[in-house]
């Protein structure tokens, strides 16, 4: 432990504490618990695991492996500790509200945990015979009709591991619509205020990406758009809502246009949350969009995942979609794969992912799509939309809201840094929200609005929630505004004080060193 | 609606401070054309925590849980016991509902698991680095043949044939749309692997050599001299480790000189959970980590000097780097890794080495036991957890004949290479330490009777 806090208060110190009330000897402060890496307390002898046998003699020769590893073990008494006081030092949803715009942090239905544990889903094999896993195919495929439906597209590809590995597969979709249209078209265009993902996706699948124009309200110019597409232009990426919190106005004639001029719509899906059972992408001309289970649907973000990213198309495209596939005939499911692919499938570009996607995550989305249910699904849209703007119209007054004038947001509510005092920043706003006990909202996204703060509630916060948010959001950026310099080193009550990340990008450590 | 905090007061109130006089004034920049007046019609409505509960119950019973009887299935996903204390300990709140830790310094609980995790990833497969998770093997396999291209400058990847058909079938359709040129093919039904036809074929445009360790015939080899060969002809050699309890017995691939070491991570923490989500792990030497995919996590200091973790070097990654990033991926396998760290912590490795000696144990006894049925053999010289049964007929209908008999026998090569009449009647057998001494003899005595 002395590793933890050289610093601390010891016995030859006579005074307790020094000057500092803070100081203790283990570095601990009461609940908030220092841990240290399992390298410090465990031992490779160690192990919190019992076996009915012995360990077997193996005779493998120079392949045995006989160097030590070097990998600690504790008890299980330990582990339980190690990890418990780790988790307390993370902020999570279930502690309070996780505004992080873009990621759509809702509650996370237990029930949903409840079900993916039982033993029908948890505990089958992804090769097992087709007639013992009947039940699995069966989630799969009302799951799907449940994301056709919500959407009013034409199909969907389930197989998406998440958000980006969707878009790719959306992507890939549009390259092999291409091909088989024998056309060589080069160019996808993706608005600047893009997730960053959209671009990455569509350099990896070989395009060249170019950015749409907005207009000064935060939308895509449409007419810049016009004057763009052409034969070397395969589609466009575009967030709908965009990431600017608003409602893409055009986008069926956006879609119209790419449409006439040869070209593939994507939609970026992340913020369906916003418009998920009032608005149906596939009546806005979208080819294909995916869907982050982990940010509509609920199914837990886990610290950076799992996620699942299942791809609703078009008619148009649903012929490339990838493998494997569920369908159904009578009663009986049958998954489509690389061998049946042929008769059935013939255009699809193939595979994405081993196995089938992401099954733990498909029963957690489907029991929350049906605890909702239609009517519910589309208060969880109006909801999610009202209490944005609630937190917009609250604070305008102190922030700046560089789109406030472009009409209602949709789900998230964006502002920008203009007005603090000189020298105070969104980073200080952001570490402000902490010590109130916030997880701050997404900074520096989208890229277009200078020093930006997206602020996405969902709609599974209360009003009370809100009303003291709006209260710590509107104390803190009078602070800014007024230069209070505490507020540069906040926090101050967290686990951490800022750190120092471009120590860990010049001399980077990414592994422990005995 | 159970999960809907605001009440009719709240909204109105709400609306009265936006200034609108309707929940339909917010959605004024939807079209008309697109705008739904009322719930989607021909879905349920919303349903009690009892009913939907009820229903995936129901659901779930269509399935044959692996532990309801004996089970013999691998080729990539393995069923091994999980402690109880790694899922009580993934579902804290503060671990499940987080997200990635955009903000260190109320996420130190993520980022110092994820710090444990990549060192542990590392130590395992025998490399100096590993980042902190991919989607899945098959995923961080193709990531790997890619990675290679930006470090070699080369875009022709050699696959082995004892690499997995899903794995492969992966990279075949990366392969399509990126350039990359793939060689590859079935395997061949012999004791050995095609490692030394891989050294022998490496030229200039080699980018990297993939093999599959054990592969997915279950054989195991020693790849040191593969490894001299890429390096002699500055190509990276790829390793792929489906089963990572293997090498708690087995050389790792970076003690044997692989270059870049990909795995699948389910088989500790994650369980079987027809195939997803699972965890991708993804390793490399030092020299190759500004080129490496997805996020990693670093030490250093905060302002008071006390140690902390932050994700580091992400000027490689899709929101800084956009359309120049070494990858897309964003959203990877948090929870997982974390399953994945607290099992291998819990076993330590005094723990891993008895589970994966345990493993190995009962599958030589269970391969003896089977290659006693007339006309069976076992393909393997050596192996770990996972051999090869040659069945006298085609292992397909057999597998299902066995199903019938409640024995869930293994995954037949037809049904990984529907194609290839030359391997149908193999069958890839797994037995883990959840198999039983009667769980072999069942197998054994139901194999001999429908071979019969």
């Amino acid at each position: 432990m002395t590793a933890l806090n050289r610093a601390g208060w010891r016995p030859e110190m006579n005074v307790a504490g020094g000057a500092d009330d803070n100081v203790t000897f283990t570095g601990n402060r009461a609940l908030m618990l220092e841990e240290p890496l399992i390298f410090e307390i465990g031992g490779t002898g160690t192990t919190g695991v019992d076996f009915d046998e012995a360990a077997p003699a193996a005779d493998l020769g120079s392949l045995a492996r006989t160097a030590p590893i070097g990998l600690p073990g504790l008890s299980e008494a330990e582990t339980v500790r190690h990890y418990t006081r780790l988790s307390r030092q993370n902020y999570a949803i279930d502690l309070g509200l996780f505004p992080l715009g873009s990621c759509t942090m809702k509650h996370n239905p237990r029930l949903n945990e409840k079900v993916a544990r039982m033993p029908g889903f948890a505990d089958v094999h992804p090769l097992q015979p087709q007639e013992t896993v009947q039940g699995a195919y069966a989630v799969i495929h009302e799951l799907a009709e449940w994301l056709v439906t919500l959407t009013g597209m034409h199909s969907v590809a389930m197989s998406p591991k998440a958000g980006a590995h969707g878009e790719l597969c959306g992507i890939l979709c549009i390259k092999a619509a291409l091909e088989a249209r024998g056309e060589d078209r080069r160019v996808i265009l993706v608005p600047e205020s893009a997730h960053g993902t959209n671009p990455a996706t569509a350099a990896f699948a070989g395009f060249t990406v170019e950015d749409i124009p907005a207009t000064d309200e935060g939308r895509v110019n449409l007419e810049a758009l016009k004057a763009r597409l052409g034969p070397d232009v395969a589609g466009v990426m575009i967030t709908n809502p965009n990431t600017c919190g608003l409602f893409e106005r055009d986008m069926k004639a956006i879609s119209d246009a790419v449409h006439a001029a040869g070209g593939y719509v994507y939609c970026d899906g992340a913020n369906f949350n916003a418009i998920v059972g009032r608005v149906r992408p596939g009546d806005l001309g979208v080819d294909a969009m995916h869907i982050n289970l982990h940010k509509t649907f609920s199914t837990p973000h886990g610290g950076g995942g799992p996620g699942s990213g299942p791809v609703v198309l078009s008619e148009a495209l649903a012929p490339f979609a990838p493998l494997p596939f569920v369908t159904k005939r009578g009663q009986a499911f049958r998954l489509i794969e690389e061998e049946s692919a042929g008769e059935d499938h013939p255009e699809t570009f193939g595979r994405m992912t081993a196995f089938h996607g992401q099954m733990g995550m498909f029963t957690r989305a489907l029991a929350y799509i049906l605890s909702h249910g239609a009517d519910g699904l589309k208060q969880v849209a109006e909801d999610a939309v009202l209490n944005a703007n609630y937190v917009l119209r609250s604070l305008t007054d102190v922030l700046d809201a560089p789109f406030a004038a472009s009409g209602p947001c949709m789900h998230e509510a964006l502002f920008s840094d203009k007005g603090l005092a000189e020298g105070f920043s969104t980073l200080d706003i952001a570490k402000g929200l902490i010590d109130e006990g916030y997880h701050p909202m997404t900074v520096y996204f989208p890229l277009v609005v200078h020093g930006a703060m997206l602020v996405e509630p969902t709609e599974t916060e209360s009003k009370a929630v809100l009303d003291q948010f709006i209260g710590a959001l509107r104390s803190i950026a009078l602070r800014a505004k007024n230069g209070d310099p505490a507020l540069k080193t906040a926090p101050h009550f967290a686990p951490r004080a800022r750190l120092d990340e471009t120590l860990a990008a010049r001399k980077p450590v990414l592994a422990w060193e005995d | 609606m159970r999960y809907l905090p605001l009440t009719t007061d709240d909204r109105a109130a709400m609306l009265a401070t936006i200034g609108a006089s309707s929940i339909d004034e917010l959605f004024v920049d939807v079209p008309a054309a697109a705008r739904l007046d009322g719930p989607i019609a021909g879905l349920p409505m919303q349903a009690s925590e009892l009913a939907v509960e009820r229903h995936m119950a129901a659901l779930s019973r269509g399935n044959r849980a692996a532990g309801e009887g004996p089970f013999f299935l691998g080729a990539g996903a393995y069923r091994h016991h999980v402690p109880a204390s790694v899922d009580h300990l993934i579902q804290r709140g503060e671990f499940l509902t987080a997200y990635t830790p955009y903000q260190p310094e109320i996420a130190q609980g993520t980022l110092q698991m994820l710090f444990e995790f990549q060192s542990q990833v590392a130590r395992l497969l025998g490399t100096d680095v590993a980042n902190a998770s991919m989607y899945d093997g098959s995923t961080a396999c193709w990531e790997a043949i890619v990675m290679a291209r930006r470090v070699t400058k080369r875009a022709k990847a050699l696959l082995s044939t004892g690499l997995h058909p899903h794995y492969r079938s992966v990279a075949r359709t990366m392969a399509k749309y990126t350039g990359d040129v793939l060689v590859d093919g079935d395997p061949v039904l012999e004791a050995g692997t095609d490692w030394a036809a891989l050294a022998a074929s490496i030229d200039k445009e080699t980018s990297c050599v993939v093999v599959q360790y054990p592969d997915i015939l279950g054989r195991i080899d020693d790849m040191t001299t593969l490894a001299e060969a890429c390096q002699a002809a500055g190509a990276l050699l790829i390793a792929v480790v489906t089963e990572p309890v293997a090498l708690g017995l087995i050389k790792s691939p970076g003690e044997m000189g692989a270059d870049i070491v990909v795995g699948e991570g389910q088989s500790l923490g994650v369980g079987l959970q027809f195939g997803g989500p699972y965890v991708g792990l993804f390793a490399c030497k030092t020299k190759y980590v500004r080129q490496m995919p997805g996020r990693l996590c670093g030490e250093t200091v905060d302002a008071n000097g006390k140690r902390g973790f932050v994700l580091t070097l992400s000027t490689r990654e899709q929101h800084i780097r956009r359309e120049k990033a070494t990858s897309n991926i964003c959203t990877n396998s948090g929870l997982c890794a974390l399953a994945f760290s607290i099992h291998m912590t819990l076993l330590g490795e005094a723990g891993l080495r008895q589970l994966a000696a345990i493993n190995h144990g009962r599958a030589k006894a269970a391969a003896a036991e089977l290659a006693k049925i007339p006309g069976v053999s076992v393909l393997n010289d050596s192996f770990f957890n996972e051999f090869t049964l040659l069945l006298p007929t085609a292992a397909r209908p057999v597998v299902h004949k066995l199903a019938e008999k409640d024995i869930l026998g293994g995954v037949s090569l037809g049904r990984l290479y529907p194609d290839n009449a030359g391997l149908a009647n193999g069958l890839v057998v797994a037995v883990t330490e959840t198999v039983t001494k009667p769980d072999i003899a069942a197998f054994a005595a139901a194999l001999k009777e429908v071979l019969a």
